[in-house]
């Protein structure tokens, strides 16, 4: 799973969760590939990105890679900056783990990198 | 304005002629991504393979050609007739033609056989320095070398100066026969002639570099290479664009969405097809290999920078977090006939499972009928798309209950493309393609007609009752057979 993804998830399926995001990662094998780099889909990204939570799973799984925690207002035009997202969003990547709900604690199990989000036959009675 | 257009040239766009009820669906889709304007010479007629139009220039239809997959190439035209004498009439005039543009002809049943074009179109191409070759093809109609030969011959007026070469040369001039689309009844000579320089190729040989026989990692319901690229062309996905399939399977539409240049995400309820761990499709293979995965494919078709991920999630209880917004949703959903229709749940009430049953837990699943599947994919789309943009998402029916105002619907959507791929005599699914048109999403309570559509059931009783019928009509026959036999016996005996 890569922290693009984990950006865009969310456990709001459970019954009783308002919004059940970020969840938080516990990863006990991260592995890390490289990927070409374009800067114009890193621009585009980055708007629909929650930044916060970016910085934070990044540094959650030691792989800060030396992000700010606050966004540039012309980041557009940082290309260091646009290269630390795009390894941040694209090259790390969970392989095994858990995701945690922050509301109901429930965990989903990332496994061979694919996290399994569902529930079982009981939660969703 | 009027200047502009008389610059315009004349195209002749040959498609495959198959998949015809997509081609305006997938053409339209490309000339409205790339923002090309296109005026049409003749009107369009599914029964014949080609359109004749004018585009502002040649670069315009590099680009068409370098999406669609039911274009074969283009030509720039030259000469375009219903006889070949007036063809070549037509091409000596035009060598005279020095108005600087295209000097029109008389239109009969909105067919002109006699426009004349500028003479600096055909000079331009054969200049001495230019080596160059014709390819003759015909269209229903087979000929031998000899015979093509004595048809390039014709051509001899030309001033073809330049050598000759056969491979890579610099001016490829192509001359095309129309014997119609029915090869029972070939007419002696063609119905349209054609003549023109050949500019580009279609994405035809794409079909091959992605065929799903030489695919890494499939599965029962892989979607078809040419249908999966045709998806991704009406879902008008680009360089950059982020691309979601809800029901991902095998992820043939990723592959084609990737190919585009989208940046791909996936989810599916099926743990075991995410982790290719099913049951293999092909023939004689036991167990999979290690490497069969939707991002193996992509690896293999060199995407791989594009996968994002693929997660198991059950699409009626999706994971996305509300504001995101995708540029395309492409899919195939289950029809609940070869891929069940499921989602997770459980008949039983007051379920409940115990602590050390969790780990390793299979969920177990209740049906999601067809009806709130599609009801739940389009308020998603509504929702999760990118303003403009688009849905396409395939819907099985039968195909004599078809009714356009049946068809999914919803109002923040609108259908911009429906084409049928008939699957049997009675049943066919349509390439559904939606373009969100608003943002302001109602509360939408589930399709009036939900509780009608129950395609599985439909298409399984179909085919009995049409069993029983035959196997009924057939005794009949037997027994009135067995009747006149035993009638002319009786008369024969007295």
């Amino acid at each position: 799973m890569k922290l693009i993804t984990h950006n865009m998830l969310t456990s709001k399926c459970l019954k009783g969760v308002m919004t059940g995001y970020p969840l938080a990662i516990n990863a006990t094998d991260i592995k890390v590939t490289e990927v070409d780099f374009n800067p114009e889909f890193i621009t585009r990204v980055i708007p629909k990105l929650d930044w916060e939570v970016l910085w934070a799973a990044a540094n959650s799984i030691g792989h800060g890679e030396g992000l700010p925690k606050t966004l540039e207002p012309k980041f557009e035009e940082n290309e260091d900056l646009l290269k630390k997202v795009h390894k941040v969003l694209l090259e790390v990547e969970v392989e095994e783990g858990n995701l945690t709900c922050p509301e109901s604690g429930r965990q989903f199990p990332i496994s061979k990198g694919i996290p399994n989000m569902l529930l079982t036959e009981a939660e969703v009675q | 304005m009027q200047e502009e257009h008389k610059m315009w040239r004349r195209y002749l766009m040959w498609f495959a002629h198959e998949h015809m009820d997509f081609r305006h669906a997938e053409m339209y889709s490309i000339i409205s991504l790339l923002n090309i304007p296109v005026k049409f010479v003749e009107k369009p007629c599914v029964q014949k393979p080609y359109w004749i139009v004018e585009l502002p220039s040649e670069d315009c239809v590099r680009k068409i050609a370098s999406r669609s997959v039911l274009l074969k190439n283009c030509i720039e035209l030259w000469s375009r007739a219903r006889t070949e004498v007036q063809l070549h009439d037509n091409l000596k005039k035009s060598l005279n033609n020095s108005t600087g543009s295209w000097v029109l002809g008389e239109k009969k049943d909105g067919i002109s056989d006699t426009c004349l074009c500028p003479k600096e179109l055909i000079e331009s191409s054969l200049s001495p320095k230019k080596t160059f070759k014709v390819d003759v093809e015909t269209f229903c109609k087979h000929f031998t070398m000899k015979e093509k030969v004595e048809k390039i011959e014709k051509f001899s007026y030309l001033p073809m100066r330049g050598p000759v070469k056969l491979r890579n040369p610099d001016v490829t001039l192509a001359y095309l026969e129309f014997y119609g689309v029915d090869p029972n009844d070939v007419p002696e000579k063609p119905y349209d002639v054609f003549f023109g320089k050949w500019i580009a190729d279609g994405q035809r040989d794409l079909i091959q570099v992605h065929s799903l026989k030489k695919r890494q990692f499939i599965g029962n319901t892989s979607m078809d290479a040419q249908l999966a690229i045709i998806m991704a062309n009406q879902a008008q996905v680009k360089l950059g664009d982020m691309v979601l399939d809800p029901f991902v399977g095998s992820g043939s539409l990723l592959v084609a969405a990737a190919h585009f240049g989208a940046y791909v995400w996936g989810s599916d309820i099926d743990y075991l097809m995410l982790h290719g761990r099913t049951r293999p499709t092909r023939v004689g293979q036991k167990i999979r290999t290690k490497d069969e995965s939707i991002r193996g494919n992509m690896r293999q078709y060199g995407t791989e920078a594009r996968y994002l991920d693929v997660v198991v999630s059950d699409f009626s209880l999706h994971n996305w977090k509300p504001g995101l917004k995708f540029d395309a949703i492409i899919t195939d959903p289950p029809y609940g006939v070869r891929e069940p229709t499921e989602k997770i749940g459980i008949e039983k009430e007051n379920y409940t499972l115990s602590e050390h049953h969790l780990p390793n837990h299979v969920p177990s699943k209740v049906e999601y009928g067809l009806s709130h599947i599609y009801s739940d994919l389009l308020n998603f789309a509504a929702t999760y798309l990118e303003m403009g943009r688009r849905l396409v998402c395939w819907f099985p029916l039968v195909r004599e209950e078809y009714q356009e105002e049946q068809l999914p619907s919803h109002p923040c959507l609108k259908l911009v493309g429906n084409s049928e791929q008939v699957i049997s005599k009675l049943a066919a699914r349509r390439l559904l393609t939606y373009e969100k048109i608003t943002d302001d999403v109602p509360n939408m309570p589930l399709d009036p007609n939900a509780g009608v559509h129950n395609f599985r059931e439909k298409y399984f009783t179909m085919g009995e009752s049409t069993r029983r019928e035959r196997k009924e009509k057939r005794a009949g026959e037997v027994a009135a057979y067995l009747a006149a036999k035993m009638a002319a016996s009786r008369t024969d005996a007295t």
